[in-house]
């Protein structure tokens, strides 16, 4: 459908949806066979949930180039909302899994957007470190507002506290946010399908969006906010934009999250939350949404590999990470990938140098 | 009396975050990095001092000396090895590392000391001062934390001022290139500053688990922050600033979890930060910076 | 090189420059309409610095205008107060007879001054093309929802950006490099994509800020033709920053020279060369050369 069949652009684009599917395709063909092993296929909706996640932040830090510790905030706005929202529905009587899940995300994705615009309407009034620094403080207050959220529904409808589950005044009613301890009793209706499904939509969403006009001038902020501004782009609309939508991406996914297991507590949402997402985007690397794909789901099942060694996990999954940083500017790596790149791609290479030549620039 | 009582616990915890945002305030000045493994060089300041109190029997002050002298040197081998290489790196890529480094530090002192928290006995063991007839109450740790606070940051301001190495730092934070040019060892100056920030981070160490005894794994993590907070609102790269910012910091946390609400105390702090940034883009005593066109 | 210069001074001598009263001058030709720029008592200090102060000027809506001066005159300090990456202290300025007053960098571009940047700024990780795409935003619309759902309108808006760069980079002879990352591009072809994506956002005044800078002679001399032709086919005021004199007095119209952050004088190429304040900026005063 593009106008050249295949730039580079198409290709990547081909191969970031080419991934999941296959992924997903040898998953349930691993699964059908047994191969996968009960603890793995308990991280299959977290591994899309990360995934997701990951996609959506690499739209801030990757695409729009401004450092975000506070994801997770955006993550858990999802999730609870999510959680209170299936909690009516199922109420109401709705009792189609598919519909409660759609339900929950929809709304939930809404209310983490708006949270998102909110908070970035000050966020990006600020730069560089500064604006990390706000986004994790937002990222923390959230997370500490939740902890003192109560939500009870009963036949008169939803119950709001800021105190304890008793002044809540319900009559006979369910809690579905009890403050510190979180959402309990939650119905366990995400599924793989539904995971995979929402991977799909949110590289959808952002891969979409980088290619197109808004996308561009997202990107063109990035890499030279003063050049943007002298073409005429409206600095502040376009980080807001990407700040928005990958808030509601996130809160899409926390709902995925948060809908696997039966209790959620805000304190899960915390800044280590927000850095463990980061990890993924910067390990996949920046603006590269397959790359977020593999690293972040390769990082979730990491420790589940590492598990015969239970005890050294953590600290093993600390020194990968260290290593990955660190070994590409080591002086030997830099030699032996100069001398490979060197053998493997002489011949392209020479024939670009002439051609550049031809050009007869300076 | 209670107000004040509160101003003056709230001055000593946040004496504890300004010497902690030292060390964050002067290695983002000289390395432009986020050192996120900072707040974990608190952890195994205490847990170093823990040790050699409670195992090895040694008097506090060695436990002090020996915890300051371990961490310095971890913090001169984590540069070398993991920050070193990456001096030229995108600063995100650094940022990981810290992170990594972090990551190791907390699960390395999970797997020697344990899961369970250990109980830090005060190595203050000097009476608390009554005043006003015994209406106000302060622990001699409070009054040791904010004098040691003022004392290293009056020597951090002359070393910083009147040394040869302290100008060479000053130096370096402000164009790394050009100081190389006038002959300044860029290398050995990075390495100073971390050794600095991370001796200061074992001495904060010990001061807080002084006043709040619970030591585990994560122990410096919530501090670090705070104290990354502390120094950005005071100016990040400013050393007045990280006093400033700290000292604001720790009596804002106090009395909002005295007046406002304990579990909202620190959504308190980080509207506060917030607020200011609007206010002063750049921190407190932070010059704002414009990119030349 | 002569040749060049040849074509440039017959293409001037149609002109002749006559005052208007804002104490400045323009080409005849544009006589009877409003100026693409023009400038009151501009003036910025920076802490008690008088950077640029009291500049006035007018600029012809189809007027190449110089604007030189020695280094640290307040040059470039002109052109971030005329596109507003400064605010002024004092002064008005008028694009195409509107005060352009309380308005941010984005909002002049719309209202039709466009510019390039001394060192150079280009958005190094995108395209040639897209480059271009981004200078063209505000020429054609397609809302987020519409490009997220893939629409129709998104692949008309598409195909829109895409045949206009194309038209755009022609203006260089950079259609074949259409593909490649702006940032790896050769010094020279930098430059001129900058120009190209200005001209993108469709300005009624163009702005560069050194453009021959890092060129051979060759290079200038293909600019210079091609920033007469720019004029030509878009009918729009140029002004230019430069420091290479046959620049300037092969292509100008009206000079406007600066130092210390005052106009110290404005005219034709020709009384410019002559003028003893220009000769003294550029050269100290005669005794100083002789002593």
């Amino acid at each position: 459908m593009g106008i050249k069949a295949l730039n580079p652009q198409t290709r990547s684009t081909i191969i970031t949806y080419a991934i999941v599917i296959v992924a997903f395709i040898a998953v349930t063909l691993l699964d059908g066979m047994g191969f996968i092993s009960n603890s793995l296929s308990g991280q299959l909706v977290p591994i899309c949930a990360y995934v997701s996640l990951a996609v959506s932040l690499n739209l801030v830090v990757g695409v729009s180039g401004e450092l975000s510790l506070g994801h997770a905030g955006f993550m858990s706005v999802g999730a609870f909302t999510g959680v209170v929202v299936a909690g009516c529905l199922a109420r109401m009587g709705v009792d189609s899994e598919i519909v409660l899940f759609v339900g929950a995300a929809v709304v939930g994705a809404i209310a983490a957007g708006i949270i998102g615009f909110l908070v970035g309407i000050p966020v990006m009034r600020l730069r560089g470190d500064y604006l990390a620094i706000v986004t994790l403080a937002f990222g923390e207050i959230i997370k500490n507002l939740l902890n003192n959220f109560y939500i009870g529904i009963d036949d008169a409808g939803l119950h709001f506290s800021m105190t304890d589950t008793a002044s809540l005044g319900m009559n006979q009613g369910t809690i579905l946010i009890n403050g510190p301890k979180g959402a309990v009793g939650i119905d366990k209706i995400s599924t793989f399908v539904l995971g995979i499904i929402l991977v799909l939509i949110t590289v959808a969403v952002v891969l979409n969006l980088m290619h197109s006009r808004d996308g561009r001038a997202i990107m063109a902020v990035r890499d030279n906010r003063i050049a943007a501004e002298s073409v005429g782009i409206n600095v502040t609309k376009y980080r807001l934009m990407a700040f928005t939508v990958a808030s509601a991406l996130a809160g899409a996914a926390g709902v995925l999250y948060a809908m696997n297991y039966s209790t959620i507590t805000p304190s899960q949402f915390d800044f280590n939350q927000s850095i463990l997402i980061l990890v993924y985007v910067v390990l996949g690397g920046m603006g590269n949404i397959s790359g977020s794909i593999i690293s972040a789901a390769f990082l979730t099942v990491l420790p589940e590999i590492l598990r015969p060694i239970n005890q050294y996990r953590m600290l093993l999954y600390a020194i990968v990470l260290i290593l990955v940083m660190v070994v590409p500017h080591t002086r030997i790596y830099q030699r032996i990938a100069e001398a490979l790149r060197g053998r493997l791609r002489k011949a392209p290479a020479d024939a670009a140098i002439a051609a550049e030549g031809g050009e007869g620039d300076e | 009396m209670e107000i004040l009582a509160n101003i003056i616990n709230g001055a000593s915890l946040g004496s504890v975050y300004a010497i902690i945002a030292l060390g964050y305030t002067m290695v983002y000045g000289i390395a432009k990095m986020l050192n996120f493994a900072h707040g974990d060089v608190i952890m195994v300041g205490a847990y170093v001092c823990f040790c050699a109190v409670s195992y090895l029997g040694l008097p506090a002050l060695a436990g002090v000396l020996i915890s300051v002298v371990a961490c310095t040197v971890l913090g001169i081998v984590v540069e070398r090895l993991a920050y070193k290489p990456l001096r030229n790196a995108p600063s995100l890529n650094v940022l990981i590392t810290a992170i990594g480094v972090s990551y190791f530090l907390q699960n390395a002192a999970l797997l020697i000391m344990g899961s369970d928290p250990k109980s830090f006995s005060s190595i203050i063991s000097l009476p608390a001062l009554q005043l006003f007839d015994g209406k106000l109450t302060i622990s001699a740790t409070a009054v040791i934390t904010i004098l040691a606070c003022v004392v290293i940051m009056a020597a951090l301001t002359m070393f910083t001022g009147k040394t040869k190495m302290g100008k060479a730092m000053r130096a370096c934070s402000e164009d790394r290139d050009a100081a190389q040019l006038m002959g300044i060892n860029v290398n050995s100056t990075i390495s100073m500053v971390f050794a600095i920030g991370s001796g200061l981070a074992a001495i904060a160490g010990v001061l807080m688990c002084s006043a709040y005894p619970t030591l585990m794994p994560t122990t410096g993590s919530m501090p670090g922050i705070k104290a990354f907070t502390a120094a950005v609102l005071g100016g990040i790269g400013s050393i007045p600033g990280a006093a400033l910012g700290g000292i604001l910091l720790g009596i804002i946390e106090i009395l909002a979890r005295a007046y406002i609400s304990t579990q909202l105390a620190d959504a308190v702090v980080f509207a506060v930060l917030i607020i200011m940034l609007l206010i002063r883009p750049a921190g407190l005593l932070g010059k704002p910076v414009n990119e030349k066109v | 090189m002569s040749k060049f210069s040849d074509f440039a001074r017959a293409r001037r001598e149609g002109t002749k420059m006559v005052p208007v009263p804002s104490v400045s001058i323009m080409p005849e030709r544009d006589l009877g309409k409003a100026p693409a720029l023009e400038c009151l008592h501009l003036g910025i200090d920076f802490g008690g610095l008088k950077a640029v102060d009291d500049f006035n000027i007018t600029v012809g809506r189809t007027e190449i205008c110089g604007l030189i001066g020695p280094n640290g005159a307040g040059k470039t300090t002109v052109f971030n107060l005329l596109t507003k990456v400064y605010q002024p202290t004092r002064g008005t300025i008028m694009v195409d007879g509107q005060d352009t007053a309380g308005m941010n960098p984005a909002r002049v571009n719309q209202m039709g001054v466009a510019r390039t940047f001394q060192n150079i700024r280009l958005f190094d990780s995108m395209t040639v093309e897209e480059n271009v795409a981004v200078g063209l935003h505000n020429q054609h619309h397609c809302g987020m929802a519409t490009s997220i759902l893939r629409l129709p309108h998104h692949w008309k808006s598409e195909k829109y950006y895409h045949e206009r760069a194309l038209e755009l980079l022609d203006i260089f002879d950079m259609t074949g490099l259409a593909d490649h990352e702006a940032g790896s591009l050769p010094y020279g072809a930098q430059r001129r994509l900058e120009i190209v994506r200005a001209l993108a956002t469709n300005p009624k005044l163009l702005l560069l800020d050194e453009p021959a800078a890092g060129m051979n002679p060759s290079e200038t001399a293909e600019l210079m033709e091609n920033i007469v032709k720019i004029r030509d086919r878009f009918q729009i005021a140029i002004m230019l920053i430069e420091h290479d004199m046959n620049l300037v007095m092969n292509i100008c119209e009206g000079i406007c020279v600066l130092n210390f952050g005052k106009i110290i004088a404005k005219g034709t190429p020709e009384e410019i060369q002559q003028n003893d304040a220009v000769i003294e900026a550029y050269l100290g005063k005669q005794k100083e050369v002789e002593a």
